[in-house]
């Protein structure tokens, strides 16, 4: 099958490729150079053309986002699509269903999401979902910070047993990268403690945070994987929270990329900083110190971060830090589920309520907006709102739309946030306006290249898949800046996306889901007799303390209908 | 007032939901058009007029409308949902969600209702002249903000959990109540003029409940405040001598009021 979009306005950074017209040509579900006379057409005139969108970190799929949706009837109330020929009906604002979710990704010209919290012994279920998910390709990022493999092999100063123990989880699960959330502080709560800092050990284990990043950052390199540690610091959302940050981003520096896939040069990414940004001691004298945060990585070529933008919703909070979830109930007073994942980590859930009207959440929306305007090199940000903890992804054309029109953020300033939006930050003083290419970078460029995933995706040069999104909006008639509800009408509804060369979405419907998504998983085998022996150690412990049988825990390869292995290295 | 007379035909086995019969989407449609309407039956659509024979005259204002069913509807849900103005009266029972969403207007309901009734009421007045089953004025599932406005009454009993996350506006129940009325109930008005079973008000955190019968068994959480007399209540008079208490305190800084009747509850009272 053979296609060319003619005449569109083309963004794609990493082809250094900035608002040209040019013509787009497809065979096969791949970019090529040219096509035949007999290739279908589609008239891209005046509009602008992008890479697919990749989403880095955001909770579509498994066993938390599933108790979203079963806690909160009350959000799928608020948000009902009925079926239509060819897709099924769903429910759902925050959480959506798994088809939804699949659907709503592909609207917005999103075709790569990648579930970024997957506890190991739940694979299974996290798989089951993106079976469901139609369209967009994705990966699991399997938790290891809190893992009692993990912190043992590291308690004994082990590296290669740890390299050992992830290669081959990493296979079992599935899973894409090494994700660590709140080192040695889940495993606290399940002691019913926290950690603060980087510095506090978990308890029994006696390995702390700052151990726990910096031998699983060098396993990270030593089993060269696509995508670097992907951390979720500690002290999450609490004022003061900066300094641990800083300290946290320090621990990898030094470390040199490895990758065996792709062509990263980076060793760290930071996830949802703007949560990690707070200045003060309590909510009362608490600031933004994004400033110093978007300094450091101003300064510093390690390190990549995505922001988790506040937008303003009622939506759901889930996280495997589950002392932090704990520590949000007792603050908002809303329902909380918790969760515990056995040997491995926990979660937990809690609704919240990003309120314009109230002091903290308009500062927390103004605090990712500075990290996004603060942070000069947009090779070094990604967009996300973690979603769904600081706002849904289907916010992610409003994001934008402030990103590029200042005026949009000085009505908002204005007249939809609390006056601490100003008070507590730097947003007002801040008049950069992002251009389409750099909104190219940080949702599409960026995020393919820290994924390991640029030669395929995040691009549209020959042999890219041919993931592609077209919006209605001219850049060459329509400002931007000034025209900013235009624009988020725009890239909230595409008027065209391929996904594996063929139409998708028309004019903001899904009509048609064409291949199930790619699931990537990385294929690793660090040291295959050391490998042996922990699975042997891993098995002792299943028969004493898991709830599974050894045997059942893997995931067969039937659960993946398009899997689609990266290599790491294999010894 | 113009009126559109719907004479109920057999009811299905399965519930029909009625939501499209309401003033506000009556209003500006012909006879023809309201016939056509659509509602769901299971899983499929069919027209209104295969459930109701239907006559009378639609007007273009709501509030100028009234409906009647004439007739028991037992297998008919959502009647009046999320309406805003005008009137529907039911000659007869009604099933599940009468009046839910429900903005302003009024609903009578002349017979009984199923569970649900002004589920997250905001407005209007909706009253039940015979028994109502549980959730009365309650919150949608899941959610902790339910009805914030209007009024009900119910003149004869209702089952559990009624008043479920009230928060404004005022209910009168005017027989017997079963266990946990004005549960996690934070604001509004709830009245219960016969008896209730047991857990008046727990997990409330604020609003107020009075109770003229006996309460069987009531929670520990409460601290007694007292008699009060001839009670001053949103400007309406109750008269009688009430025990009063303040609680749920198994919930942080509740300041939710129970009253109950000196007369059959001296039980209750810490002496």
């Amino acid at each position: 099958m053979e296609h060319i979009i003619k005449n569109g306005i083309v963004y794609d950074p990493l082809n250094n490729i900035d608002g040209e017209q040019k013509d787009i040509c497809i065979k096969d579900g791949k970019i090529v150079d040219s096509v035949s006379a007999d290739a279908n057409v589609t008239d891209a005139s005046g509009q602008i053309i992008m890479p697919g969108g990749v989403d880095p970190h955001t909770h579509i799929a498994g066993a938390k986002v599933n108790v979203g949706r079963m806690i909160r009837p009350e959000d799928s109330k608020k948000d009902v699509v009925g079926r239509a020929p060819g897709q099924r009906g769903g429910s759902g604002f925050s959480v959506p269903s798994t088809f939804m979710t699949g659907y709503r990704y592909a609207q917005m010209g999103y075709t790569t999401a990648m579930e970024a919290a997957m506890p190991p012994l739940l694979a299974r279920h996290t798989h089951e979902e993106f079976h469901d998910t139609p369209i967009i390709d994705h990966a699991a990022y399997p938790l290891f910070g809190n893992n009692w493999f993990v912190m043992q092999y590291l308690k004994e100063g082990d590296l290669d047993k740890t390299a050992a123990y992830a290669s081959w989880l990493l296979r079992a699960t599935k899973g894409y990268a090494i994700k660590i959330v709140n080192p040695a502080g889940t495993e606290a709560w399940a002691w019913g403690g926290n950690v603060h800092g980087i510095d506090d050990p978990a308890p029994y284990f006696d390995v702390t945070g700052g151990e726990i990043i910096k031998g699983l950052a060098e396993v990270n390199e030593m089993l060269g994987l696509p995508h670097p540690i992907h951390l979720h610091c500690n002290d999450l959302g609490h004022p003061g929270n900066y300094e641990t940050t800083l300290k946290s981003f320090d621990i990898p520096k030094g470390i040199k990329a490895n990758p065996i896939t792709g062509n990263r040069d980076k060793v760290l990414y930071a996830t949802h900083v703007q949560f990690h940004s707070y200045g003060g001691t309590n909510w009362r004298d608490f600031v933004s110190e994004a400033p110093k945060i978007a300094d450091y990585v101003n300064k510093n070529d390690h390190i990549v971060i995505d922001v988790g933008q506040v937008t303003l919703d009622e939506t759901t909070t889930m996280t495997a830090d589950g002392p932090m979830e704990y520590d949000l109930h007792t603050l908002n007073g809303l329902k909380w589920a918790n969760c515990d994942v056995e040997l491995e980590t926990g979660s937990g859930v809690v609704p919240f309520i990003y309120s314009g009207k109230a002091p903290v959440p308009s500062s927390q929306w103004a605090i990712g907006l500075e990290l996004f305007l603060l942070v000069n090199d947009p090779e070094k940000i990604c967009l996300t709102t973690d979603s769904p903890n600081a706002g849904p992804f289907t916010r992610y054309p409003r994001v934008m739309s402030w990103l590029m029109s200042n005026k949009y953020r000085e009505d908002m300033i204005e007249n939809h946030v609390h006056k601490w939006a100003q008070k507590k930050t730097s947003i007002a003083t801040i008049d950069r306006e992002y251009s389409f290419f750099e909104i190219a970078q940080i949702s599409r460029a960026t995020p393919a290249k820290v994924l390991g995933l640029s030669d395929t995706k995040g691009h549209l040069g020959v042999g890219a898949d041919a993931d592609i999104a077209i919006y209605p909006f001219n850049p060459e008639t329509q400002d931007p800046s000034t025209d900013y509800m235009k624009l988020e009408e725009a890239l909230t509804a595409a008027s065209y996306v391929f996904k594996d060369g063929e139409i998708v979405v028309k004019d903001g419907k899904v009509v048609n889901i064409g291949l199930p998504g790619r699931c990537y998983w990385v294929n690793s085998i660090y040291d295959e007799e050391l490998e042996k022996q922990i699975v042997g150690e891993v098995e002792t412990m299943f028969k004493r303390y898991y709830s599974v049988n050894f045997a059942n825990y893997a995931v067969q390869d039937e659960y993946l209908p398009r899997s689609t292995p990266v290599d790491g290295v294999i010894l | 007032m113009s009126e559109i007379i719907l004479k109920p035909k057999e009811q299905p086995l399965v519930p029909i939901e009625a939501n499209n019969v309401t003033p506000d989407v009556f209003a500006g449609k012909t006879l023809e058009e309201i016939k056509n309407l659509g509602i769901w039956h299971g899983n499929r659509q069919d027209r209104l007029s295969k459930f109701f024979d239907i006559e009378g005259e639609s007007s273009e204002n709501p509030s100028e409308i009234k409906i009647i069913i004439d007739g028991s509807v037992p297998k008919t849900k959502w009647i009046g949902k999320a309406m805003t103005a005008g009137e529907i009266l039911v000659k007869g029972d009604v099933n599940m969600y009468v009046g839910a969403d429900m903005k302003g207007g009024k609903i009578l309901v002349e017979g009984n209702a199923a569970s649900w009734p002004g589920q997250d009421m905001q407005g209007g007045e909706l009253t039940i002249m015979g028994n109502a089953g549980d959730y009365v004025g309650s919150a949608y599932r899941g959610d902790w903000r339910g009805m914030s406005g209007g009024l009900i009454t119910v003149h004869g009993n209702v089952g559990n959990e009624i008043a479920e996350y009230m928060l404004g506006g005022k209910m009168v129940i005017k027989g017997n109540v079963s266990i946990m009325p004005g549960v996690h109930m934070n604001g509004g008005l709830l009245i219960i003029e016969g008896n209730v079973v047991a857990r008046v008000g727990g997990e409330m955190k604020g609003g107020t409940i009075v109770v003229k019968g006996i309460i069987d068994e009531f929670l520990a959480g409460f601290k007694y405040l007292g008699i009060e007399r001839d009670l001053n209540l949103e400007g309406e008079i109750i008269e009688g001598a009430y025990h009063k208490f303040k609680g749920d305190l198994a919930t942080k800084g509740a300041s939710g009021i129970v009253y109950a009747a000196v007369a059959g509850n001296s039980h209750i009272a810490p002496y």
